[in-house]
């Protein structure tokens, strides 16, 4: 399941909820991104969240699929959200659920290095400097590319 | 067609989203970002380093050869930075 929101979420509610009932999941992963206060030297005073509505959902759904092709999962959640954050605000909830635990850890690795290389979101920094927009890390790359082609 | 624009490449272009009509010979991604750089100073800032430059097409990420029509949504913006 994926979904993209301006609003905040509670992860413990979201990982609750996911895998209410189904009692073939024994392990539960689930992963929140926030807003870092520091870009460097600078102070970030907020962090705006641009996408591209529809191919956004799009390319989450596609991240999913390919979770749960390569990795035993019961269940698994991207919430990702868009719009002007402060620092220590959630970005991102990542949730997999799967009977053991090596699936749910792997595969919400996974998403988190995927989501970060190909879901079209596009971060801008307010800083005491002015606005910037934030560059694509070689290291995300790299950290995607582990996990091979697609 | 649709074009759109996001993040800096909106900003230097100085537009989000515009209709345009291209010349004829004008049927793949690369050859649209050659056209849309002469469309003003902006666009050509804007479109100067193709390397970051990623483009989707109908909301699929494209490549250069992609062949586009007039009834499609071409994006156009930097590599993402999401997550």
């Amino acid at each position: 399941m994926i979904r993209v929101q301006r609003e905040d979420f509670d992860a413990a509610a979201e990982a609750k909820a996911l895998v209410a009932g189904n009692h073939r999941v024994g392990s539960v992963v689930t992963f929140v991104g926030l807003v870092r206060g520091a870009a460097g030297e600078a102070t970030i005073g907020a962090m705006t969240l641009e996408h591209y509505p529809g191919m956004t959902e799009r390319e989450l759904a596609k991240i999913d699929a390919e979770a749960r092709a390569r990795w035993p999962l019961e269940a698994s959640l991207i919430v990702h959200r868009y719009g002007r954050l402060k620092p220590g605000d959630q970005i991102v909830l990542v949730v997999t659920a799967s009977a053991h635990r090596q699936a749910a850890f792997a595969a919400n690795e996974f998403l988190v290095d995927w989501l970060k290389t190909k879901a079209p979101f596009w971060k801008l920094e307010s800083t005491a400097q002015g606005e910037q927009w934030v560059d694509a890390r070689a290291a995300d790359d790299y950290a995607a590319k582990r996990w091979g082609p697609k | 067609m649709k074009v759109l624009y996001f993040s800096w490449l909106k900003t230097r272009a100085g537009i989000g989203e515009e209709t345009v009509t291209p010349p004829a010979g004008v049927a793949s991604v690369g050859a649209l970002l050659n056209w849309l750089a002469t469309r003003s100073p902006g666009h050509a800032a804007a479109l100067a380093n193709r390397s970051v430059v990623r483009v989707a097409v109908n909301q699929e990420y494209a490549t250069t050869n992609a062949p586009v029509g007039p009834n499609d949504e071409i994006a156009l913006f930097p590599p993402v930075t999401g997550g």
